[in-house]
């Protein structure tokens, strides 16, 4: 799919590397990043070259269901799967570092996972879970010492000291989250990796954590990259939103304009299943969509063949749909790949 | 799920003394050790010394377990046989364990093609037949009493590499292990930190039932005349001499079987009270 | 589809009556107590949302009903369906109320059907050991209940295994083995927990033409307060093993009377609200399941609360809803209590 003509998705509207003052003007610039597995020893792509940008001190939503890739894309940067394309992050390429290098540059990258308890080593107390980064970055601590930053940044995120000593399971799942972000914010990292952070979580402890990390993003100064399928949560915690299907942005756009402007079908399917709590609620006449017949119950879980990813779930599909694979192409704030999308 | 302090294993431990035939096979097991180190030492007979007006005596009360084919006491030979095969159990399977946890672990961690070298080496040593081997090695070396260890070390690691290697395979999958990775750590701090605590559950179980199933392939290679040489006696050596006078007189026989099957029943029992009282808190 | 359940005279019968019940597991010397004085009715026909986060009970809840509570569980109290008491009844009773006049539905799908049955054997299973069907009967009704639950190409589905079919599918299967019997009452656990959203929007729409078609009652336990305006009647809200409050579905969300629903929904990020600086949140936790304050178990949470607040707070009734709360004046506080 290509993005030349328009610039990456999420990449906001000028893109150009630097802003007036001569300051990078991106943290993270994503050039189609490709993450490919093998599956019973067959190839499968995960993730069919994905650009995007994240400036400093922005938060940047991948939104998608399961299959979309953004749980992959996550961790290609991270480095944790192979990956292709390129990543480059505070002037250094990510995909080409190795060694020593890139154990230095993991200390301003740090990820969040989706299940805190599963995060957590069960046979190492919380405060020597949180303390582990300071083992492997920074000076040589005494064990006072480290244990008077852990404390204090435990205090930070909301964990009382008597947690300290406890095992993962005695500690509930939003006391493990307020854990797993002290033992990512430890190292100092300029970018954190938030895989759906808060979808394990109780309802009540959900805007607990949400509030956290906003509030910690915007003391720190910190740009997170927000991985979600939960439409609603993501938009408090984002400023610009990606949208993903099947390994292929389809739509990236400033927050405020995706939630009142989705312009491609499967951003509006999305945005119609979202459940309300009111009962007196009827789903917004969207064009040529209503939340049951969105996505067709029971498509194949296989990607068809050349043409757009979707077309075999929308209900605006066209013969030109299945002969082309369509392109990012901008609509004014947006950009939308998708034949048909108009403002 | 209180806040107190406690530790993993202490808690583990508790677990393990509120089952009550566990603690019945704990004072069990001690008794034994307790009587295998100071009978040998309280009793006026040797284990080596024939005496020949005594020879196979039936049960009395200057010989609680008789005595065998040269006069020797019954009890004091049975006591130095559990030693003897306790000893073998515990070294062997030491020797195996951490031969095995290694192996298991490393292979578990790299994954990939040193992986699969690794389990195929497994695969071929399995292939090996075991008792033509020590034959071969005792043919070699001469019977020695360290012969006995090695041999049998080298093959019971086999079974613990596999487990190991599976167990650590699974923890790889985790995601503390994923959120270690992305901290940067290597292998080596990442096999000792992370994967070594979470096996050591596992491990323990194995080890525990490792002994009695070292203890009774000693006992087979003494039955075949392989094992130790004599006057040592191992309790798989006494059931063999037991054996040859087992029509005329049972009671050379039916004691050290009897102590052999009891010590082989007590471990295997700790060995599953540990799995019990280990697995449900693990994840 | 022949349906016995919506005709008018039983409309207003309720059709599962519980009455003080309550679960404890004893372990040893230790007493958990899970379930306390829950009161329940489901009408015929109706949907009954239940609403909780972990340790309230809600799932305990289902799995009490069909006596599939674990080792050391002791149910006390009274839960009848129509005449028939389910507490203390025998496993032969229980056995042949289970599939039959009462279904349960997973959360997920892959651990509740069998991996290695063809769909098709497992739907004829439960056919022919409630209905004492013929083989080529059961057939022939299985194929109606994958029609039934909107899965196409039934014929195929039927021959397939659990693992080639989507999550969504596996779902709807779910749903046809539980319908299989026309049970009089469907209970439904977190049915769509593990689903993508498009799916679940999918999968809700069939439960309400299902309700619709079928006159089924149905128990529907989630977490999601949002899923529940879409397809309750009424909703109840559970917290540490108790029903805080219960009211109709309408006045539940417009008006809650229980400062704990008033946080619940105050935190929920809206998408058509403009967006806050801060999301209200309820602080603290929920409580350990089986933990027992001696008062309100919210109270610790509780914006509202007051010294009265250490004895367990009484019922009351108002306008239609029943509540677990002192504070008769909570329901106009809302706005200051979370801010």
């Amino acid at each position: 799919m290509s993005h030349a003509d328009s610039g990456p998705a999420g990449g906001g509207d000028a893109a150009r590397d630097e802003t007036d003052s001569g300051e990078p003007r991106w943290l993270l610039s994503v050039r189609d990043l490709r993450v490919q597995f093998r599956v019973r020893g067959r190839p499968w792509t995960a993730v069919h070259g994905a650009s995007f940008d994240i400036a400093p001190g922005e938060s940047l939503g991948l939104v998608g269901e399961s299959g979309s890739g953004k749980t992959s894309i996550a961790r290609a940067l991270l480095r944790l799967v192979p990956a292709t394309g390129s990543a480059r992050f505070a002037g250094q390429e990510l995909l080409a570092l190795e060694g020593e290098a890139l154990r230095a540059v993991r200390a301003q990258l740090q990820i969040l996972f989706q299940d805190p308890l599963a995060a957590l080593d069960p046979r190492m107390r919380i405060g020597e879970s949180i303390g582990e980064p300071l083992r492997e970055f920074g000076a040589r601590l005494a064990d006072a010492e480290r244990r008077s930053a852990v404390l204090a940044m435990m205090a930070r995120v909301g964990l009382g000291e008597a947690l300290y000593d406890r095992y993962p399971h005695e500690v509930s799942g939003g006391q493990a989250q307020r854990a797993g972000i002290a033992r990512a914010l430890l190292p100092g990292p300029r970018l954190l990796v938030c895989d759906e952070p808060v979808a394990s979580l109780d309802v009540s402890i959900k805007s607990q954590i949400s509030n956290l990390l906003r509030e910690l993003q915007r003391d720190l100064g910190l740009s997170l990259l927000y991985i979600s399928h939960d439409l609603a949560t993501v938009r408090y915690a984002c400023d610009r939103l990606v949208v993903l299907y099947r390994g292929r942005i389809v739509e990236g756009a400033p927050r405020d304009t995706l939630y009142a402007r989705p312009l491609h079908p499967y951003t509006q399917a999305l945005l119609a299943a979202v459940p309300v709590p009111d009962p007196s609620w009827r789903p917004a006449t969207l064009p040529a969509m209503s939340p049951a017949s969105a996505a067709r119950p029971d498509a194949p879980a296989s990607a068809p063949e050349g043409g757009c990813a979707f077309r075999l779930r929308c209900p605006m599909a066209q013969a030109r749909c299945a002969a082309e694979a369509p392109a990012l192409r901008r609509i004014g704030d947006s950009q939308v790949a998708c034949h048909f999308a108009q403002a | 799920m209180n806040a107190t302090r406690q530790g993993l294993w202490r808690e583990a431990v508790r677990r393990l003394l509120e089952v009550r035939s566990q603690r019945w096979t704990l004072y069990v097991l001690a008794t034994l050790l307790g009587a295998a180190l100071l009978v040998p030492l309280a009793s006026p007979h040797g284990y080596a010394t024939p005496e020949w007006t005594r020879i196979l005596r039936p049960p009395s009360p200057s010989a609680p377990f008789g005595t065998d084919g040269l006069g020797r006491d019954l009890l004091v030979r049975t006591m130095w046989g559990c030693r003897v095969s306790l000893l073998v159990g515990l070294v062997a399977s030491l020797m195996s364990v951490c031969i095995g946890v290694a192996w298991g672990a490393t292979a578990g961690l790299l994954g990939g093609r040193w992986d699969a070298l690794m389990m195929r080496t497994v695969d071929v040593l399995y292939s090996v037949p075991f008792i033509p081997l020590v034959i071969v090695l005792t043919v070699v070396f001469g019977r020695h009493f360290l012969l006995v260890f090695a041999a049998i070390g080298a093959v019971s690691w086999l079974d613990i590499a596999r487990i190991v290697r599976g167990q650590a395979l699974a923890i790889g999958q985790r995601e503390y292990i994923e959120a270690a990775r992305a901290l940067g750590l290597p292998p080596g701090r990442m096999l000792w930190r992370h994967y070594v605590p979470n096996l050591a559950g596992i491990v323990v179980v194995y080890a525990t039932l490792t002994v009695p199933s070292v203890i009774l392939f000693e006992a087979l290679l003494s039955f075949l005349g392989l094992g130790v040489q004599a006057p040592l006696a191992s309790l798989g050596s006494l059931v063999a001499d037991g054996a040859a006078e087992m029509q005329a007189h049972p009671h050379v026989l039916v004691f050290p079987a009897a102590l052999l099957a009891l010590l082989i029943l007590c471990l295997n029992h700790l060995g599953d009270g540990l799995r019990d009282a280990l697995d449900p808190r693990q994840p | 589809m022949r349906s016995t359940h919506a005709s008018p005279e039983r409309a207003d019968t309720p059709v599962l009556v519980l009455r003080g019940l309550a679960l404890d597991y004893l372990q040893g010397d230790s007493r958990t107590q899970v379930l306390r004085g829950i009161d329940l009715e489901l009408r015929a026909g109706e949907c009954l949302g239940v609403v909780g986060e972990s340790g309230s009970g809600k799932s305990q809840l289902l799995l009490a009903l069909l006596g599939l509570s674990g080792p050391g569980a002791r149910l006390s109290g009274s839960a009848r369906l129509g005449g028939q008491e389910l507490v203390d009844a025998s496993p032969a009773l229980l056995g042949a109320v289970r599939g039959r006049r009462i279904a349960l539905v997973f959360q997920d799908a892959l651990s509740a059907l069998n991996p290695y049955l063809r769909i098709g054997a497992q739907l004829v299973e439960v056919l022919r050991h409630h209905l004492g069907m013929g083989r080529a009967a059961a057939q022939a009704r299985a194929a109606e209940l994958l029609a039934l639950v909107q899965v196409d190409e039934p014929a195929q589905r039927l021959r397939q295994y659990p693992h080639e079919l989507s999550g969504g599918m596996r779902q709807r299967v779910l749903l046809a083995l539980s319908l299989a019997c026309e049970p009089e009452v469907l209970l439904l656990d977190e049915p769509t927990t593990a689903l993508d959203v498009t799916v679940q929007a999918q999968l809700m729409a069939l439960l309400r033409s299902l309700r619709a078609s079928t006159g089924v009652s149905m128990v529907f336990v989630t977490h999601d307060l949002g899923l529940l305006a879409g397809i309750a009647d009424r909703v109840a809200v559970m917290y540490a093993g108790r029903i805080v409050e219960e009211a109709p579905a309408g006045q539940l969300y417009a008006r809650p009377l229980h400062p704990y629903t008033g946080g619940l929904l105050r935190s929920l990020p809206l998408l058509d609200r403009p967006l806050p600086a801060r999301l209200p949140s309820i602080p603290g936790q929920p409580p350990e399941p089986g933990t027992q304050p001696a008062g309100c178990a919210f109270a610790p949470r509780c914006p509202l609360v007051e010294p009265r607040c250490q004895a367990q707070p009484p019922e009351r009734h108002e306008a239609g809803a029943r509540v677990a709360c002192f504070r008769t004046d909570a329901a106009g506080l809302m706005d200051e209590a979370w801010p």
